[in-house]
């Protein structure tokens, strides 16, 4: 039985003079110890699905329709306090700008021991035995001297490593780790990352990590969901969609990304942007910028298709399909 | 959404968000009309006022303290009561409200044009300029408005006399409250102009040659109008309350040309003989005309804010 | 403080006479002339300012013309009479505003923080002079419940410092002294807990710790709490001054022998050395206290080095 199980997951904002409807049937399953990739552009909805996850949605967002599952309970029928409890326990998340996550009026200490008094019964000076303890295991130097110090003596790197310790405090079964490097330097991203991807091996714990660099799902992941304008597009082994990307999307994203580029040469973008969620286009959301836009495209929905360990929402992904199957059997 | 440019300044208003939430927002409306019939039956005040409470002759003190039409003892031509110099209340209310309403105004203004104009140039100069304009708003703010205009003025009395000072009371409220508050519009409007002198349509304007007056009168102050706005709502309620304060203390409005604040101070030793009216009445008056404005201005804020989603 | 000394000098300077006051209108203009030389009132102003601040140090605030005594001790008597005035005030408002404006940040659609938000906006409309006056009629005449004026019982303490609160005769008199002063600041403090803490709930620091699923109360009181109080400190501490000019208008209505009454008594008599005597001291309290409310921000804000220090 998969640990988590995403279906139909509808998430709507409720302005003052409009409903927008932010992610769309969204659907996918993880199994334990499995890490799965989110990409996609800013404002695709890939953050929205990890809040709607631990039920975190902001005002005006609401939970529209669909069913998560976790560890075969069903999220939607728990009381606030049993919600409370999964929080931090059994899934941990990393938000994206560890500047802004820690509380700049208390200390590292306060802010490590305060989760786990919360959820089990121990004392404090036991709480920050276990704080120390995996202060050490991010490789952070002097851990006993960082439970007294405040978030704004730290550096950015620091920072995020302390963030990632506080999620595996209560040994969780799933960390949802939401674009963790993007506010942090270059030359620290690789280190981050590297860490969490040994963290989770080690301790085997389920991760999903949002992101809208497919260069850091490549590394990382075992199933990445790519996302446009709230819908999954395409979905698979990352190796799959890296090596072979099938929705014109997806091939898009990766030709868009410096190492496809030969040098001298100008760097390949899909052009125009994402529509915004208040002016989607009818029928498939990326035509407008496709190049294989067909008629079709601009009326209907595309269904998802399975192609290999690779499920695509694609009409021309479908035809070409189609087409191959029938060269291959022709008698069927 | 290019469309928008073609069309013109007032039906973007009528479309705009702004309007759009008014209409919708009971309480906005209400509010303002309540304010319009303050503001219509001061300005039209010698027309509507049965009497005219500056004319001496019209008062008779035998008339003094009768209570409003629906008590005992009333005279029908006095509806609201008369007040202890035998002057019909409704009369002077309409003429004080007049007079706190100017007040207000222009004091505001006063504040506005002084307080806008040192906070461009404090935000656009910077440097030297703007912590030394910066330090004595500081300081200003520091002491309460309250405390400024009570100093002033009995300064000026003792200095003026009596006599004079009930002359010119009007000419100086307006003018010891308007140079009091002006930090209030300084420190917003350089907030303001510290933020937009670094956005790029600034530069482009330099760039082209402009000198620093148009850029800031030209430029940077239409950005800033809307905290002006909000900000002035609420300074016209507090001019309004630092008025009836002052002329309740005795520092303001004399008695031969009451304001609402002296009116309620002239009925103040009445409350225990009975005759409550004289402070009630004119009390809630001023209640209401400040409350309107004070809920105008929440609403204000509330629609040019964009940061807050009333989900 | 120096501002406060040579503006207070400048006034008592062109204020009356003051010879005219302490030897009144009868002795001749020969005697006139050799007590002004003795009194130093012919030397230049800085040489008088001088002698003034030399003697101010020290304690010697001049004479007040009405009491004959030295003004500072007139000041001296007055004060605990205002301090407590002001103490009770800030009970009421503090224990009050934290609770409401926490509960109406946190449930802002609830029926409960609507009436609380309604009766803020007209909390801010009312002048405090007119909260006084409706309750003095509402508690002191029409229920009976409370005294109306005076001070009451009070009891010594520590051989100088007269208290209200050791008595429950003291405490009746203080009470609606003390809410009639708070009414006005309580709504403000309310309104800015609560948009300070609808802001500070929706940062990331708090929906991290919604998501490491810490439990409500701790977020709210803890980590939303502390981060809303550090603007309202510093809003507080220049609220301290509006307040000292409320206590004027506070004690004028009850008549409450403090600070403020005798200082607008002060001044209607042109009792020049006390006004000054007056300033000099309100100004003073306003540097303590707002040396005090920066060293209590130090203390709670972390990224100011003062907390590391002390911690």
């Amino acid at each position: 039985m998969s640990l988590l199980s995403v279906r139909d997951l509808v998430v709507k904002f409720a302005m003052r003079h409009q409903t927008l409807t932010a992610l769309d049937n969204i659907s996918f399953e993880l199994a334990r110890g499995e890490r799965l990739g989110i990409v996609g552009e800013s404002g695709a909805g890939k953050s929205i699905t990890g809040f709607a996850i631990l039920n975190l949605l902001s005002k005006p967002g609401f939970i529209a329709g669909g069913k998560i599952m976790f560890d075969g309970k069903d999220m939607a029928a728990l009381s606030n306090e049993e919600m409370r409890l999964i929080r931090g326990d059994r899934i941990a998340m990393i938000f994206q700008d560890p500047m802004v996550t820690l509380n700049p009026v208390l200390t590292i200490g306060e802010q490590m021991i305060e989760t786990l008094q919360a959820h089990r019964k121990i004392s404090r000076a036991d709480a920050a035995q276990i704080a120390i303890v995996k202060l050490r295991e991010v490789y952070i130097p002097a851990p006993e001297e960082r439970l007294s110090q405040y978030p704004h003596e730290l550096s950015g790197g620091m920072r995020q490593r302390i963030i990632i310790a506080i999620a595996l405090l209560l040994d969780p079964q799933l960390i949802i780790a939401d674009e963790p490097t993007t506010a942090l330097d270059v030359t620290i991203q690789a280190d981050i990352m590297e860490l969490l991807l040994e963290l989770c091996q080690n301790n085997k714990v389920s991760l999903i990590l949002i992101t809208h660099d497919l260069g850091v799902v490549s590394q990382m992941t075992e199933r990445t969901l790519v996302m446009y304008a709230g819908k999954i597009i395409e979905s698979g082994r990352t190796r799959e969609i890296v090596n072979d990307p099938q929705h014109p999307y997806t091939q898009g994203l990766i030709n868009a990304l410096p190492q496809q580029t030969l040098p001298g040469h100008k760097l390949k973008q899909i052009p125009g942007n994402m529509p915004g969620l208040g002016a989607l286009p009818t029928g498939c959301a990326f035509h407008p910028r496709c190049d294989f836009a067909t008629e079709t495209c601009k009326k209907t929905m595309p269904e998802f298709i399975n192609f290999g360990d690779v499920k695509v929402a694609c009409h021309e992904v479908a035809r070409l399909h189609q087409i191959n199957k029938t060269a291959e059997q022709p008698d069927d | 959404m290019s469309g928008t440019s073609d069309l013109s300044r007032w039906t973007r208003f009528k479309r705009s968000n702004l309007v759009y939430d008014f209409f919708h927002n009971k309480v906005a409306m209400v509010s303002l009309v309540i304010f319009a019939v303050f503001v219509l039956s001061t300005v039209f005040a010698p027309l509507i006022a049965p009497f005219d409470p500056y004319d001496p002759l019209q008062i008779n003190i035998m008339n003094s303290e009768l209570p409003p039409s629906w008590q005992d003892g009333s005279d029908p031509q006095f509806v609201l009561g008369t007040d202890d110099q035998g002057r019909d209340l409704l009369s002077a209310m309409l003429y004080g409200t007049r007079i706190s309403l100017i007040i207000g105004i222009c004091a505001v203004a006063l504040q506005a044009v002084l307080g806008i104009s040192i906070g461009l140039i404090a935000g656009y100069i910077g440097g030297r300029t703007d912590s030394i304009l910066m330090r004595i708003a500081d300081i200003q703010l520091s002491f309460s408005t309250l405390m400024v205009a009570i100093i002033v003025l009995a300064v000026a009395k003792a200095i003026f006399g009596s006599q004079s000072f009930n002359e010119y009371a009007l000419f100086m409220l307006v003018l010891v409250i308007g140079i009091a508050e002006w930090p209030q519009y300084a420190r917003t409007v350089r907030a303001t102009v510290l933020a937009e002198k670094k956005k790029e349509y600034v530069d482009a304007a330099k760039v082209l040659g402009f000198g620093p007056m148009r850029i800031m009168l030209r430029h940077i102050l239409p950005n800033s109008v809307s905290p002006i706005f909000v900000i002035s709502t609420v300074q016209v309620a507090n001019a309004i309350i630092s008025e009836a304060s002052l002329s309740f203390l005795g520092l303001g409005m004399p008695v031969s040309q009451p304001s609402l604040g002296s009116l309620i101070a002239s009925g103040q030793a009445y409350i225990f003989s009975g005759s409550w009216w004289i402070t009630a009445i004119p009390g809630f008056f001023l209640v209401l005309l400040v409350l309107v404005i004070n809920l105008l201005g929440d609403w204000l804020r509330d629609v040019l804010n964009p940061k807050l989603y009333k989900g | 403080m120096f501002v406060i000394s040579i503006i207070s000098f400048a006034i008592q300077d062109k204020l009356g006479d003051p010879l005219r006051e302490l030897v009144g209108q009868s002795v001749s203009e020969e005697v006139r002339n050799e007590l002004r030389e003795e009194m130093g009132l012919n030397d230049s102003f800085f040489v008088q300012y001088t002698r003034f601040a030399k003697k101010a140090i020290t304690g010697d605030l001049g004479t007040s013309y009405f009491f004959k005594e030295p003004a500072l001790t007139v000041i001296l008597k007055k004060l605990p009479a205002t301090l407590e005035l002001v103490l009770g005030a800030s009970f009421i408002i503090i224990g009050l505003s934290i609770p409401l404006g926490v509960y109406t940040a946190i449930k802002p659609n609830a029926l409960l923080s609507k009436a609380i938000m309604g009766l803020s906006i007209v909390g801010i409309s009312i002048p405090v002079f007119l909260t006084a006056i409706l309750m003095i009629y509402v508690f002191a005449v029409e229920l009976r419940m409370l005294p109306s004026y005076g001070r009451g019982e009070i009891v010594e303490v520590f051989g100088y410092w007269k208290t209200n609160f050791a008595t429950w005769d003291g405490i009746k008199h203080i009470l609606m002294p003390s809410m009639a002063l708070a009414s006005i600041m309580l709504p403000l403090f309310i309104r800015l807990i609560r948009s300070e803490m609808m802001e500070t709930l929706q940062s990331d620091y708090v929906r991290y710790a919604w998501a490491k699923g810490l439990k409500a109360k701790r977020i709210w009181f803890l980590h939303a709490l502390k981060n809303t109080m550090l603007p309202v400190i510093t809003v507080g501490g220049v609220q301290i001054g509006t307040m000292v000019a409320y206590t004027i208008l506070t004690e004028t209505v009850f008549q409450w022998p403090g600070m403020g009454f005798m200082f607008l008594e002060a001044v209607n008599r042109v009792d020049t050395p006390l006004i000054v005597a007056y300033l000099i001291i309100v100004g003073f309290i306003f540097v303590v206290t707002n040396t005090l409310v920066d060293l209590l921000y130090g203390l709670v804000n972390p990224t100011v080095k003062l907390a590391r220090m002390g911690a």
